[in-house]
Protein backbone atom coordinates (compact mmCIF):
# COMPACT_ATOMS: atom_id res chain seq x y z
CA UNK A 1 0.00 0.00 0.00
CA UNK A 2 1.13 3.52 -0.86
CA UNK A 3 -0.16 7.00 -0.98
CA UNK A 4 1.02 10.13 -2.73
CA UNK A 5 -0.06 13.23 -2.59
CA UNK A 6 -0.03 16.46 -5.32
CA UNK A 7 -1.99 19.54 -5.13
CA UNK A 8 -3.60 21.32 -8.07
CA UNK A 9 -4.81 24.92 -7.33
CA UNK A 10 -7.68 24.75 -4.15
CA UNK A 11 -7.45 20.63 -4.23
CA UNK A 12 -5.36 18.37 -2.84
CA UNK A 13 -5.30 14.69 -4.42
CA UNK A 14 -4.44 11.36 -2.97
CA UNK A 15 -3.49 8.48 -4.59
CA UNK A 16 -4.34 5.16 -3.67
CA UNK A 17 -1.96 2.37 -5.03
CA UNK A 18 -2.57 -1.11 -3.53
CA UNK A 19 -5.13 -2.76 -1.47
CA UNK A 20 -7.04 -1.57 1.19
CA UNK A 21 -7.86 -4.00 3.60
CA UNK A 22 -7.92 -4.74 7.67
CA UNK A 23 -4.18 -5.39 7.43
CA UNK A 24 -3.12 -2.18 5.76
CA UNK A 25 -5.81 0.25 7.50
CA UNK A 26 -4.17 1.69 10.24
CA UNK A 27 -0.60 2.86 7.53
CA UNK A 28 -4.00 4.39 4.90
CA UNK A 29 -5.43 6.25 7.89
CA UNK A 30 -2.19 7.52 9.58
CA UNK A 31 -1.12 8.47 6.31
CA UNK A 32 -4.08 10.41 5.18
CA UNK A 33 -4.71 11.87 8.38
CA UNK A 34 -1.25 13.56 8.04
CA UNK A 35 -1.67 14.58 4.59
CA UNK A 36 -4.75 16.19 5.03
CA UNK A 37 -4.73 17.33 8.23
CA UNK A 38 -1.84 19.44 7.57
CA UNK A 39 -3.12 20.62 3.56
CA UNK A 40 -3.88 24.38 3.00
CA UNK A 41 -5.94 23.25 0.23
CA UNK A 42 -9.81 23.93 0.44
CA UNK A 43 -11.18 20.25 -0.95
CA UNK A 44 -9.65 16.70 -1.41
CA UNK A 45 -9.98 14.25 -4.02
CA UNK A 46 -8.83 10.34 -2.94
CA UNK A 47 -7.97 9.12 -6.88
CA UNK A 48 -8.78 5.19 -6.44
CA UNK A 49 -7.53 4.37 -9.86
CA UNK A 50 -4.63 2.36 -8.64
CA UNK A 51 -6.89 0.38 -5.65
CA UNK A 52 -6.75 -2.82 -6.51
CA UNK A 53 -8.44 -4.14 -3.78
CA UNK A 54 -10.72 -3.16 -0.99
CA UNK A 55 -13.66 -4.62 1.65
CA UNK A 56 -15.86 -2.91 3.94
CA UNK A 57 -12.59 -1.81 6.01
CA UNK A 58 -11.88 0.86 3.75
CA UNK A 59 -16.05 2.06 4.21
CA UNK A 60 -14.75 2.73 7.84
CA UNK A 61 -11.47 4.33 7.48
CA UNK A 62 -13.20 7.12 4.91
CA UNK A 63 -15.90 7.47 7.57
CA UNK A 64 -13.47 8.10 9.85
CA UNK A 65 -12.00 10.50 7.46
CA UNK A 66 -14.83 12.42 7.05
CA UNK A 67 -15.60 12.94 10.22
CA UNK A 68 -12.61 14.32 10.89
CA UNK A 69 -12.51 16.75 7.80
CA UNK A 70 -16.25 17.70 8.31
CA UNK A 71 -14.58 19.47 11.36
CA UNK A 72 -12.45 22.04 9.11
CA UNK A 73 -14.94 22.02 6.28
CA UNK A 74 -13.48 20.49 3.73
CA UNK A 75 -14.98 18.22 1.55
CA UNK A 76 -13.41 14.81 0.26
CA UNK A 77 -14.79 13.26 -3.44
CA UNK A 78 -13.79 9.82 -4.68
CA UNK A 79 -11.91 9.58 -8.03
CA UNK A 80 -11.75 6.53 -10.75
CA UNK A 81 -13.10 3.56 -7.84
CA UNK A 82 -13.67 0.41 -9.49
CA UNK A 83 -16.48 -1.16 -9.69
CA UNK A 84 -16.07 -3.92 -7.02
CA UNK A 85 -15.19 -0.48 -4.82
CA UNK A 86 -18.21 1.24 -6.16
CA UNK A 87 -20.28 -1.20 -5.18
CA UNK A 88 -19.35 -1.14 -1.21
CA UNK A 89 -19.93 2.29 -1.42
CA UNK A 90 -23.78 2.82 -3.03
CA UNK A 91 -24.58 -0.44 -0.31
CA UNK A 92 -22.87 1.44 2.55
CA UNK A 93 -24.76 4.91 1.08
CA UNK A 94 -20.82 6.10 1.68
CA UNK A 95 -21.37 8.95 -1.55
CA UNK A 96 -24.12 10.69 0.23
CA UNK A 97 -21.45 11.91 2.43
CA UNK A 98 -18.24 11.35 -0.18
CA UNK A 99 -19.29 12.41 -3.24
CA UNK A 100 -17.64 10.70 -6.58
CA UNK A 101 -15.83 13.36 -8.89
CA UNK A 102 -16.83 14.68 -11.42
CA UNK B 1 -31.54 -36.41 -3.93
CA UNK B 2 -28.56 -37.42 -5.30
CA UNK B 3 -25.39 -36.13 -3.68
CA UNK B 4 -22.72 -34.70 -5.74
CA UNK B 5 -19.12 -34.86 -5.23
CA UNK B 6 -17.17 -32.05 -5.68
CA UNK B 7 -14.91 -31.95 -8.79
CA UNK B 8 -11.83 -30.23 -6.57
CA UNK B 9 -11.90 -29.54 -2.89
CA UNK B 10 -9.14 -27.55 -0.83
CA UNK B 11 -8.08 -26.78 2.85
CA UNK B 12 -5.64 -24.36 4.32
CA UNK B 13 -5.15 -23.81 8.06
CA UNK B 14 -3.58 -19.97 8.82
CA UNK B 15 -2.50 -18.31 11.68
CA UNK B 16 -5.23 -15.38 12.79
CA UNK B 17 -3.01 -12.49 11.57
CA UNK B 18 -3.75 -9.53 9.67
CA UNK B 19 -0.81 -10.28 7.46
CA UNK B 20 -2.87 -13.78 6.10
CA UNK B 21 -5.89 -11.66 5.07
CA UNK B 22 -4.73 -10.94 2.12
CA UNK B 23 -3.27 -14.35 1.36
CA UNK B 24 -6.25 -15.74 2.14
CA UNK B 25 -8.84 -14.01 -0.13
CA UNK B 26 -5.89 -14.77 -3.03
CA UNK B 27 -5.44 -18.28 -2.60
CA UNK B 28 -9.14 -18.90 -2.57
CA UNK B 29 -9.56 -16.81 -5.56
CA UNK B 30 -6.61 -19.03 -7.79
CA UNK B 31 -8.36 -22.44 -6.41
CA UNK B 32 -11.85 -21.07 -8.13
CA UNK B 33 -10.30 -19.77 -11.50
CA UNK B 34 -10.75 -23.63 -12.55
CA UNK B 35 -14.63 -22.57 -13.08
CA UNK B 36 -13.80 -20.23 -15.55
CA UNK B 37 -15.10 -16.76 -13.51
CA UNK B 38 -15.62 -13.64 -14.73
CA UNK B 39 -13.27 -10.98 -13.17
CA UNK B 40 -16.29 -9.44 -11.37
CA UNK B 41 -17.23 -12.68 -10.02
CA UNK B 42 -13.50 -13.25 -8.47
CA UNK B 43 -13.81 -10.01 -7.22
CA UNK B 44 -17.14 -11.01 -5.33
CA UNK B 45 -15.33 -14.35 -3.90
CA UNK B 46 -12.13 -12.34 -2.92
CA UNK B 47 -14.35 -9.42 -1.54
CA UNK B 48 -16.49 -12.06 0.53
CA UNK B 49 -13.42 -14.06 1.76
CA UNK B 50 -11.36 -10.85 3.24
CA UNK B 51 -14.47 -9.74 5.03
CA UNK B 52 -14.78 -13.46 6.49
CA UNK B 53 -11.38 -14.00 7.15
CA UNK B 54 -10.70 -10.09 8.98
CA UNK B 55 -13.77 -10.77 11.06
CA UNK B 56 -12.28 -13.95 12.75
CA UNK B 57 -9.00 -11.81 13.13
CA UNK B 58 -10.67 -8.58 14.56
CA UNK B 59 -13.36 -9.84 16.38
CA UNK B 60 -13.05 -14.06 16.66
CA UNK B 61 -9.53 -13.87 18.04
CA UNK B 62 -9.07 -10.00 18.79
CA UNK B 63 -5.46 -10.18 18.19
CA UNK B 64 -5.01 -13.19 20.27
CA UNK B 65 -3.41 -15.98 18.43
CA UNK B 66 -5.77 -18.61 16.66
CA UNK B 67 -5.94 -20.98 13.76
CA UNK B 68 -8.62 -19.66 10.93
CA UNK B 69 -10.15 -23.14 8.15
CA UNK B 70 -10.73 -22.19 4.70
CA UNK B 71 -12.07 -25.14 3.28
CA UNK B 72 -13.77 -24.51 -0.26
CA UNK B 73 -15.21 -27.38 -2.68
CA UNK B 74 -15.88 -26.63 -6.41
CA UNK B 75 -18.89 -28.21 -8.44
CA UNK B 76 -20.08 -27.77 -11.79
CA UNK B 77 -21.59 -24.50 -11.62
CA UNK B 78 -20.50 -23.33 -8.01
CA UNK B 79 -17.81 -22.68 -5.24
CA UNK B 80 -19.09 -23.45 -1.43
CA UNK B 81 -16.34 -22.36 1.15
CA UNK B 82 -16.37 -22.62 4.24
CA UNK B 83 -14.58 -20.25 6.98
CA UNK B 84 -14.32 -21.13 10.71
CA UNK B 85 -12.71 -20.26 13.56
CA UNK B 86 -12.76 -21.53 17.36
CA UNK B 87 -13.28 -18.10 18.72
CA UNK B 88 -15.01 -16.05 20.97
CA UNK B 89 -18.25 -16.73 18.82
CA UNK B 90 -21.52 -14.07 17.98
CA UNK B 91 -23.70 -13.59 20.99
CA UNK B 92 -26.54 -11.70 19.27
CA UNK B 93 -25.69 -13.54 15.00
CA UNK B 94 -29.41 -11.64 13.95
CA UNK B 95 -28.10 -8.35 14.84
CA UNK B 96 -24.85 -8.32 14.32
CA UNK B 97 -25.95 -9.70 10.52
CA UNK B 98 -27.62 -6.38 10.27
CA UNK B 99 -25.79 -3.33 8.44
CA UNK B 100 -23.76 -0.49 10.42
CA UNK B 101 -23.49 -2.89 13.52
CA UNK B 102 -20.17 -3.27 14.69
CA UNK B 103 -18.80 -4.09 18.67
CA UNK B 104 -15.62 -2.08 17.65
CA UNK B 105 -16.72 1.68 16.52
CA UNK B 106 -13.75 2.70 18.23
CA UNK B 107 -11.52 1.35 15.55
CA UNK B 108 -13.50 2.40 12.78
CA UNK B 109 -14.90 -0.93 11.57
CA UNK B 110 -17.81 0.18 9.42
CA UNK B 111 -20.17 -3.11 10.51
CA UNK B 112 -20.85 -3.99 7.00
CA UNK B 113 -19.10 -7.37 6.60
CA UNK B 114 -21.62 -9.43 6.53
CA UNK B 115 -23.96 -7.29 4.54
CA UNK B 116 -21.05 -7.17 1.69
CA UNK B 117 -20.75 -10.95 2.21
CA UNK B 118 -24.66 -11.05 1.70
CA UNK B 119 -25.05 -9.52 -1.49
CA UNK B 120 -21.40 -10.38 -3.12
CA UNK B 121 -22.74 -13.89 -2.46
CA UNK B 122 -25.23 -16.31 -3.44
CA UNK B 123 -25.94 -17.64 -0.55
CA UNK B 124 -24.30 -17.32 3.26
CA UNK B 125 -25.04 -18.69 6.04
CA UNK B 126 -23.47 -18.11 9.75
CA UNK B 127 -23.30 -20.25 12.76
CA UNK B 128 -22.15 -18.92 16.02
CA UNK B 129 -21.76 -20.57 19.26
CA UNK B 130 -20.14 -18.19 22.20
CA UNK B 131 -17.14 -19.52 23.06
CA UNK B 132 -16.33 -22.47 20.79
CA UNK B 133 -16.41 -20.23 17.54
CA UNK B 134 -17.89 -19.54 14.10
CA UNK B 135 -18.94 -21.01 10.65
CA UNK B 136 -19.46 -18.91 7.91
CA UNK B 137 -20.57 -20.82 4.86
CA UNK B 138 -20.86 -18.78 1.40
CA UNK B 139 -21.86 -20.12 -2.45
CA UNK B 140 -21.65 -18.67 -5.54
CA UNK B 141 -22.80 -19.63 -8.83
CA UNK B 142 -21.51 -19.43 -12.58
CA UNK B 143 -23.18 -19.49 -15.39
CA UNK B 144 -22.29 -23.21 -16.92
CA UNK B 145 -20.41 -23.16 -20.30
CA UNK B 146 -18.71 -26.06 -21.38
CA UNK B 147 -18.68 -27.38 -18.28
CA UNK B 148 -21.72 -28.94 -18.54
CA UNK B 149 -20.96 -31.33 -21.07
CA UNK B 150 -18.13 -32.82 -18.76
CA UNK B 151 -20.43 -32.92 -15.69
CA UNK B 152 -23.20 -34.45 -17.07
Amino acid sequence: MHLRNRVHRDTLYISLDGELDHHTAEYVRDGLDSMMLQTAAAKIVLDLASLRFMDSTGIGVLIGRYKKMRDMNKPIFIANPSGQADRIFKMSGLYSIMPKAS
Amino acid sequence: MKQINPINFMRLELAAISTNESFARSTVCAFATRLDPTMDQLDDIKTAVSEAVTNAVVHAYDGNDGIILIEAELFNDHISIRISDSGTGIGDLDKMMQPFVTTKPEEERSGMGFTVMQSFMDSLNVESHVGRGTTVSMKKFFAQKSRQAAGA
